[in-house]
C-alpha cells in the first residue's frame, strides 16, 4: 500500500538507523516491519500452554514468590486515586507484610502523572536508596490508556511526570495509527516520548512502550508493534494499560520476549518486557517465570529486565508465602485489603 | 430385555459445582444389600488442595448469603426441603443400600431430615428475636445486640454407622449453621457419603447460591487438619469427629481463635436445637440515641 506519506522520513531513531540503514523513510520502516515472518498462533499457544504445565515447588516456589514481589509494578490507577490512596499503596510498597519483614520490597508504584509528586514525597528515602532497597516511581503518560491526544499533550504529559519526579515513563502506542499502518506515526511519537523523558542532567527516565495488545487482535501485530517499540527506543515493551481485555496472556508475552530475545541475539542489547494486567494470581504468575526463563534466560528475572504490572497478585503472593512459612492456608483477612 | 446398569459418579460439591478432587482419587463406597443397581460405587476423595479451593468457594459467598434477608434465606431452606421431599424415593434406595437398613427405616431418616430443613428454615427469621436484645442502659440510648453470621465454618458431619443415619446426620450437622447466613465446607460420613454427595443435587436446584454449601466426601483424618488450622476458616463443628484425634484438630484451631463445638457421639447427636444455629454467631451491639427533642 503507498500513501502519501511513503517516501516521508521518520525521526532517525539511533536503533532504527543501525538496523534499517540511514535511508530512514515510512517507507523503509513499513518494508521492514513487514518482513518479519509472521507468528505460528498454534504453536506459540501450544508453546506457552507447555511451559504453563511446568511444577514448582517448595524451595523454588519460595524463590519464585519473592522474585514475583521484587519484579512487582504496584499499581493503582483509577479515577478515584487521592493522595492518601497512593500513600498507602507506597506504604504497601516498602512493607508488603508487616507480620514477616523478610519479605521483599516492589520494584516500582506505578500511578498516574499527577500522583507522582505524592508517590515521590510517601517513598522518601526508598526512592533515593540503591538497589535492591530502593523502589522506583512510575508514571503512566501520554493521555493513558487511549492516548487520543495531540503530540502536545502528550508530550508534556511525559515531561511533566518526569519533572515530577518519575523514574519510568508508562506511554501508550496509537493504536489506532498502528492498526492503520501508519507506522511512522506511531515511530515518530514513541521517539519524541523519549526525547521527553529527558532529564536537565541529560539522563533518561525509563520508557515502557505499552502495545496494548487486547487492541491489536493477531500475535503478528504484537510481534510488529515489539519491533517497532524497541526500533523507537523502547526501554521496555509492556503488554497492556489493564484496562483492555484480554489484558496479559502468557501467549502474548511469549510472542514479545521472542522479540526481546531476537533483538539480544542482533545487537546485544537487553530490553525489558512487562506483561501487565490479568495476573492475579500467584500460580499465574509462576508461569510467567517460567516462560521468561526459559525463553531470554533466567539473567532477566530482575527488575531491569522485567516486571509484573499488578495490584491484587501482590496479595495473593503474600498468602502463598505465609502458607510456605506457616504451613497452613492463609486467607485475605492477613492481608491489606487495596 | 436387560439393559446395562449406568452407575453414577458421586462428585465432590464445590462452589456450586460437581467437581472432581484434583488430586484425581477416588475411593470405594460399596453397598451392604444386592437390591442397588451395582455393589459398589466410587466417590471422590478430596484432597487438602479441594479443601482449600472449598474454603475460597465458601468465602466467596459469605456475603451474598449473609447479606440476603433472613425471610428469603428462610424460604432457601425451605426450598431445599421441598425438593427433597420429591426426591424421597431416590435417598430412601440409597441409604437402604449403603447403611445396610430397610427401605422403610431408610425412608423414615430421609423424612426426618425433610422435616429438620422445615424446622430450621422456620428459624431463619426468628432467631434473632430469640437471640438478640435491646439492652438497659443508664442513659437516652437504644442499646441492641443483635447475633449476626460468624462467616466460613468447616463441619465434621456425623461419621458412625446407624443412628441417626448419614442424610439426617448430615442435615443435622449443616442445617443449623446455614440459618443465620454462614457458609459451610462439609466432611460427610467417609462410609456413607452418597446422600450426602446427592444432596449437593438438591442444593444446586434449590436457590441455594453456589459456595454456601461445599461438601468434600474423603477421609476426615486427612482433611480436617486443614480446614482446622486454615486461618480464613472462623469456626468449626466437630459433631463427627469422635473418632479422630479431636484435641489435635481444636488446639490447630485455638491459633486462629476459631469457635469450636466438640464431638457428639450419642444417637441424639446435633438433635435439633436453637443453640447450634446461636452458636455459629457473633453478637453486634449498637447504640442510637433515642431522640433529639
Amino acid at each position: 500500500m503507498e500513501t502519501t506519506r511513503a517516501g516521508t522520513t521518520v525521526a532517525p531513531a539511533s536503533r532504527a538507523l543501525d538496523v534499517i540503514g540511514g535511508d530512514l523513510t515510512e517507507r523503509s520502516l513499513r518494508r521492514y516491519l513487514e518482513g518479519i515472518p509472521g507468528v505460528d498462533a498454534v504453536g506459540l499457544e501450544a508453546r506457552a500452554a507447555a511451559l504453563g504445565t511446568r511444577s514448582i515447588k517448595t524451595t523454588s516456589k519460595a524463590w519464585a514468590l519473592d522474585t514475583i514481589i521484587r519484579l512487582t509494578d504496584l499499581t493503582t490507577l483509577e479515577g478515584a486515586d487521592t493522595p492518601g490512596k497512593v500513600k498507602s499503596l507506597v506504604a504497601k510498597a516498602m512493607v508488603p507484610d508487616p507480620d514477616d519483614m523478610s519479605t521483599p520490597r516492589v520494584a516500582a508504584v506505578c500511578v498516574y502523572g499527577d500522583m507522582v509528586p505524592h508517590a515521590v514525597e510517601a517513598l522518601g528515602s526508598a526512592h533515593d536508596d540503591g538497589a535492591p532497597n530502593r523502589i522506583n516511581v512510575a508514571a503512566v503518560a501520554t493521555a493513558f490508556p487511549s492516548g487520543r491526544a495531540s503530540r502536545s499533550v502528550k508530550l508534556s504529559d511525559t515531561s511533566d511526570a518526569v519533572a515530577a519526579g518519575a523514574d519510568e515513563i508508562d506511554m501508550v502506542i496509537d493504536r489506532g495509527a498502528f492498526l492503520s499502518g501508519r507506522y511512522g506515526q506511531v515511530f515518530d511519537e514513541i521517539v519524541a516520548v523519549k526525547e521527553a523523558c529527558k532529564r536537565p542532567d541529560g539522563t533518561y527516565a525509563h520508557l515502557k512502550v505499552i502495545l496494548e495488545t487486547g487492541e491489536l487482535n493477531t500475535y503478528d501485530n504484537v510481534r510488529r508493534a515489539s519491533w517497532l517499540g524497541i526500533l523507537a527506543g523502547g526501554d521496555f515493551i509492556k503488554t497492556s494499560t489493564g484496562k483492555v481485555t484480554p489484558a496479559a496472556t502468557l501467549p502474548v508475552t511469549l510472542s514479545m520476549l521472542e522479540v526481546v530475545r531476537d533483538w539480544h541475539r542482533l545487537t546485544g542489547e537487553k530490553i525489558g518486557v512487562k506483561p501487565a494486567g490479568g495476573i492475579r494470581a500467584s500460580k499465574d504468575a509462576i508461569k510467567y517465570l517460567v516462560t521468561v526463563a526459559e525463553t531470554v534466560g533466567e539473567e532477566w528475572l530482575q527488575p531491569d529486565l522485567f516486571r509484573f504490572g499488578a495490584s491484587s497478585l501482590l496479595n495473593d503472593v503474600l498468602l502463598q508465602r505465609q502458607k510456605l512459612t506457616s504451613g497452613r492456608y492463609s486467607g485475605p483477612a492477613y492481608v491489606t485489603i487495596d | 430385555m436387560s439393559r446395562l446398569a449406568v452407575p453414577k459418579t458421586y462428585k465432590l460439591y464445590v462452589g456450586g459445582k460437581f467437581i472432581r478432587s484434583e488430586s484425581g482419587r477416588v475411593y470405594e463406597v460399596a453397598t451392604t444389600k444386592g437390591s442397588f443397581s451395582v455393589s459398589s460405587v466410587n466417590a471422590a476423595k478430596a484432597s487438602r488442595k479441594d479443601a482449600r479451593d472449598a474454603v475460597v468457594a465458601a468465602r466467596g459467598a459469605v456475603s451474598g448469603w449473609s447479606g440476603t434477608t433472613s425471610y428469603n434465606r428462610g424460604q432457601v431452606l425451605y426450598r431445599i426441603a421441598e425438593i427433597l421431599d420429591g426426591r424421597r424415593a431416590q435417598f430412601a434406595e440409597e441409604i437402604a443400600a449403603f447403611e445396610g437398613v430397610s427401605l422403610s427405616t431408610a425412608t423414615a431418616q430421609v423424612d426426618e431430615a425433610i422435616d429438620l430443613w422445615v424446622w430450621y428454615a422456620g428459624w431463619a427469621d426468628k432467631y434473632v428475636q430469640v437471640a438478640g436484645n435491646g439492652n438497659a442502659v443508664s442513659g437516652p440510648f437504644f442499646n441492641l445486640s443483635v447475633p449476626e453470621p460468624t462467616g466460613v465454618v468447616a463441619v465434621i458431619a456425623p461419621q458412625a454407622a446407624g443412628v441417626p443415619g448419614s442424610l439426617l446426620g448430615f442435615v443435622r450437622a449443616v442445617a443449623p449453621i446455614l440459618v443465620s447466613g454462614n457458609t459451610v465446607v462439609v466432611i460427610p460420613s467417609e462410609r456413607a457419603p452418597l446422600a450426602a454427595l446427592s444432596l449437593g443435587e438438591v442444593f444446586a436446584t434449590s436457590d441455594v447460591p453456589a459456595g454456601v454449601v461445599n461438601i468434600l466426601s474423603g477421609s476426615p483424618a486427612e482433611i480436617a487438619p486443614w480446614l482446622a488450622a486454615h486461618a480464613d476458616v472462623n469456626a468449626l463443628d466437630l459433631l463427627g469427629a469422635g473418632e479422630l484425634d479431636w484435641v489435635d484438630l481444636q488446639i490447630a484451631a485455638a491459633d486462629t481463635l476459631k469457635r469450636v463445638l466438640p464431638p457428639e457421639q450419642a444417637p441424639d447427636a446435633g438433635a435439633a436445637s436453637l443453640d447450634r444455629i446461636t452458636f455459629f454467631t457473633e453478637t453486634k451491639t449498637v447504640w442510637h440515641t433515642k431522640g433529639l427533642l
